[in-house]
């Protein structure tokens, strides 16, 4: 990147938040995806919607491509700049600007860590859903960017259902407002719905003005060992079928659940195949009466223990041991691979038993742990990047899983994104049309293509 | 240094919230992530040590905050110490470095003859008249750093003043080695009089074995090896010289240093045994609950505690000490946010880097100040030392006190 074109950046945001030392690129040439890194030309932390304002009508006039990175936790190479463009990273704009408990909403600026919006609104009875596994790192930009899900996606839905308003600068600078408090609006194309899970590809969101709900009054926790996986896997199933809808219902397996008790040590079994963390929350008596629903079925598909959690702090040192799965995998080599493959609820059993094959075929040690009842499976393969032939088995692993699960009419990410990571697989899901409208889009809001370039198609 | 251990890390990170330097600057350089991947890069060829690149890697605390959080067990402080201590080997020590980490402060006997003057200096109300002159304006700034964190020192060291055995009270349940550590005995001697006195009337027998050295984390900071496996095999052949049930410590960092003795020497069993048998005073006093709330009178004080990196994060002790303070009938106990937060004193850098010291204290401070606490206890002499003095610019009616000083006051009350 010319030095007079940095200069002018530098001017619009500040020298200190101007960063083009080596080290500094190194370090924003990277997110939490395996395998992916490069290094931007530069790295802005703008301090205002204005500033990226004029930093996006810079770039658009000169060319430059810009990547946009909230803390870069996402999984699919999203914040990564691999043409030297700009990295502008959003850290800084990190106000809650309103609770209103009025209207039940929320506005932050896009750099807001998710749990700290929790934590606000919670202190005030309200609740803010969307919990992904990352949320103590990870900005609201981020989540809206990548529509993410958390635990209780199942009866609460995803970031999507929540985003009301959002703010956000296109590539040439201009401001878009979209959506804002009203519960019902109608006027012209839903763009609030389209620029969430735009990944960094349609605009920069400076502002984003969330839906809060009422906090459940009850809630209740509980953890089921299951000997055998197919049990557990039908038992999800099985509940949604018996029209019970958890807050949560996730699933371990026996890879993920030694892991996990190696690092958390919260007293997981160590010699079953899987275990269930369900969470039903809502009317005391509403929860009661599901959670009596749950045991049963738990006990018609054999399950060795039920527990039920004692109190709030025993709840959430099983939600911990959940929230920190992935991580915990990669204690055992040193390469994870994480993959998100979404089924249809009804195939959880066929899929894990699917990605358990394609495991044994391929000789992969893949955990598997996610979601269940949202359809939603991380089957995560844990490896060495120094081994090239381990990492080309399990990228080809990993293409047949995908192949299944698009087979199955599922999708091949449930929550983190195309990015880079699952370009290749994108076409086979969407079809020829479905890209054309996709690139159709993209060139209507970012006709020299500046935006997060290389991501999604 | 090991490249399996940097590309453990799989830069989910969890670890960024916890790290005081990230939570001050935002920047990925300053996180424990940033710091993996730069020394990572390093090796790979892909980076070189420059200026920028040493005064990144420079800017960690070592305070460990990201080891305990990271569920992969990667510990980047500790591979950014590895490094910073690769680095000097090749590269050698400063002088002021090779006298202060080699030649002075593993030596008891030099570094408390060292210290003599100060006493006097103190003693004599020089330094009172020095304060007040503002001649420390004149004194390059870690020096004048330096003379402003320090307290009124006791008249003499304890490890010179407090005999060799202290017989328990009443029926002797066993015996303690007690192990010193060099600031708690050059500084802090009332508050390690309080451990052992706590120590005897809960029925134990302390030892204080007088010929002891430095634990050896000065020699490790100085990457001094040989020093430190020294200091490591005499300490360790001391203590097993007298009959101990165990050897206690009031200095985390010591306690910490002193659990490690079997690692420094390759799994040597004598070493492996002293370390296993090393407790923090908090360990001991926990086990005896019981007896020691007995003994307790009511403090109707407002107390809150702060976790020394070398307590939490290294030992992994945090619920002991919050449940001795709880012990004493009518203390109204206060959790500190961000208790286990580094305090920003961390060895020598409140000294090194006094700006981002500076930034990391004053957030300690706010929370403490939040607590609306009238005691902020904790266990560690760096953190004694810079919260003392923070505490008592920003707010004096907030008394900073070691644990065993605080249960002392109860026993006595
Ligand atoms: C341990 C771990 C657990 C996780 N668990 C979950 C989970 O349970 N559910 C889930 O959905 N995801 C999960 N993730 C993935 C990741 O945390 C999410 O994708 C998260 O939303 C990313 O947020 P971020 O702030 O880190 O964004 P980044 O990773 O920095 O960016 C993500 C994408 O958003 C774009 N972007 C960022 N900010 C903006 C902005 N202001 N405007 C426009 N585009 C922007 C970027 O260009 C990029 O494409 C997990 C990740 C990890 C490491
Ligand atoms: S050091 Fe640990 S917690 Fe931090 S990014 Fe690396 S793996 Fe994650
Ligand atoms: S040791 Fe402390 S300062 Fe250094 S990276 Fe870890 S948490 Fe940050």
């Amino acid at each position: 990147m010319e030095k007079s074109f940095i200069k002018a950046l530098a001017g619009i945001v500040g020298e200190a938040n101007t960063l083009t030392d080596p080290e500094s690129l190194a370090c924003y040439g990277y997110d939490s995806t395996p395998e992916l890194q490069s290094r931007p030309g530069a790295v802005l932390l703008p301090g205002s919607a204005e500033e990226i304002s004029q930093v996006m009508a810079l770039c658009h006039e000169a060319g430059v491509r810009v990547t946009p990175r909230g803390s870069g936790t996402n999984l699919s190479g999203g914040s990564i700049s691999f043409d030297a463009g700009v990295v502008l990273q959003t850290s800084r704009l990190n106000r809650i600007l309103e609770i209103d408990e009025e209207n039940l909403t929320a506005t932050v600026e896009t750099g807001v860590i998710t749990s700290a919006l929790h934590r606000e609104v919670e202190a005030k009875g309200l609740f803010y859903p969307p919990d992904p596994g990352s949320m103590n790192i990870s900005t609201m930009g981020g989540n809206v960017a990548e529509n993410s899900g958390g635990l209780r996606g199942l009866k609460y839905g995803v970031t999507d259902d929540y985003v009301m308003g959002l703010k956000t600068v296109l590539a040439d600078g201009d401001l878009l407002k979209t959506g804002g408090k009203v519960v019902k609006d109608v006027a012209g194309y839903n763009l609030n719905q389209l620029l969430v899970s735009s990944e960094g590809t349609l605009g920069v969101f400076t502002e984003i003005t969330v839906k809060l709900i009422p906090k459940p009054v009850a809630k209740k926790t509980m953890l089921v060992h299951f000997p055998q996986l197919e049990q557990a896997a039908l038992t999800v199933s099985h509940i949604i079928a018996a029209r019970i809808i958890p807050a949560t219902l996730e699933f371990l397996d026996r890879v993920t659940i030694k892991c996990v008790e190696d690092y958390a040590h919260v007293g997981l079994p160590l010699d079953v195949d899987a275990v269930l963390l369900i969470e039903v929350d809502g009317h005391p008596a509403q929860v009661e009466e599901d959670a009596a629903g749950i045991r049963q079925i738990c006990e018609r598909h054999h399950c060795s223990f039920f527990q039920t959690a004692a109190g709030p702090e025993e709840a959430l040192k099983l939600a911990t041991a959940r929230r920190v799965a992935l991580s915990a995998l990669a204690r055992m080599r040193p390469t994870t691979i994480l993959e998100d493959a979404t089924v249809p609820r009804s195939c959880i059993a066929p899929m894990v038993k699917l990605i358990q094959d394609t495991a044994r075929k391929y000789d992969l040690l893949i955990g598997t742990f996610g979601h269940a009842g949202d359809g939603n499976l991380h089957p995560t393969c844990l490896t060495d990047e120094r081994n090239p032939d381990e990492i080309a088995r399990a990228h080809k692993a990993f293409g047949e899983i995908f192949e299944a699960t698009i087979a199955m009419g599922g999708t091949i990410t449930g929550e983190h994104g195309v990015g880079v990571a699952k370009k290749k697989y994108l076409p086979k899901l969407v079809g020829e049309s479905g890209l054309r409208v996709m690139r159709g889009i993209k060139g209507a809001l970012d006709p020299k293509g500046i935006l997060n370039p290389g991501k999604i198609f | 240094m090991d490249y399996v251990k940097l590309i453990n890390c799989m830069r989910c990170g969890m670890c960024l919230p916890h790290c005081p330097t990230y939570k001050e600057t935002f920047l990925e350089t300053a996180s424990p992530r940033g710091r993996v991947a730069l020394v990572r890069k390093l090796q790979e060829g892909e980076l070189v040590e420059s200026e920028k690149f040493l005064e990144y890697v420079s800017l960690c605390l070592d305070c460990q905050a990201c080891a305990s959080a990271c569920p992969c067990g990667v510990n980047a402080g500790e591979l950014v110490a590895e490094f910073r201590c690769e680095s000097k080997k090749e590269k050698g020590l400063s002088l002021m470095e090779d006298l202060v980490l080699r030649k002075l402060v593993p030596h008891p006997d030099r570094l408390e003859a060292a210290t003599a003057p100060l006493r006097l200096y103190q003693k004599t109300g020089l330094q009172q008249v020095v304060r007040s002159l503002g001649l420390l304006k004149l004194f390059p700034e870690a020096l004048g750093r330096m003379e402003g964190l320090l307290p009124k020192l006791p008249d003499a060291p304890l490890r010179q003043t407090i005999s060799e055995v202290t017989p328990a009270v009443g029926e002797e349940k066993g015996t303690a080695g007690f192990f010193l550590g060099c600031v708690m005995s050059l500084i802090f001697s009332e508050a390690s009089l309080a451990t052992v006195q706590l120590l005897s009337t809960l029925g134990y027998r302390v030892v204080t074995p007088k010929a002891q050295k430095c634990c050896g984390a000065p020699n490790m900071l100085g990457h001094d090896l040989d020093g430190l496996k020294e200091a490591a095999a005499f300490n360790t052949d001391l203590f097993d010289s007298f009959d101990l049930d165990f050897v206690v410590t009031d200095c985390g960092g010591c306690g910490a240093e002193l659990k490690k003795y079997g690692q420094h020497l390759d799994g040597e069993r004598k070493a492996e045994e002293f370390s296993a048998s090393v407790r923090d005073i908090s360990e001991v006093l926990f086990a005896e609950s019981e007896a020691l709330a007995r003994k307790l009178k009511p403090l109707p004080l407002r107390v809150t505690y702060h976790d020394p990196c070398h307590i939490a994060h290294c030992q992994g002790i945090r619920s002991q000490p919050r449940a001795l303070i709880k012990l004493i009938p009518g203390i109204d106990f206060r959790e500190l946010p961000e208790a286990d937060a580094c305090c920003g004193s961390a060895g020598t850098y409140n000294i090194e880097k006094p700006e981002m010291s500076d930034r990391v204290l004053s957030r300690k401070v706010q929370n403490v100040l939040k607590t609306g606490a009238e005691y902020l206890v904790t266990s560690n002499p760096g953190c004694l030392l810079q919260l003392k003095k923070a505490l008592a610019e920003a707010e004096p009616k907030v008394r900073v006190i070691h644990l065993t000083e605080l249960l002392q006051m109860s026993l006595e009350a």
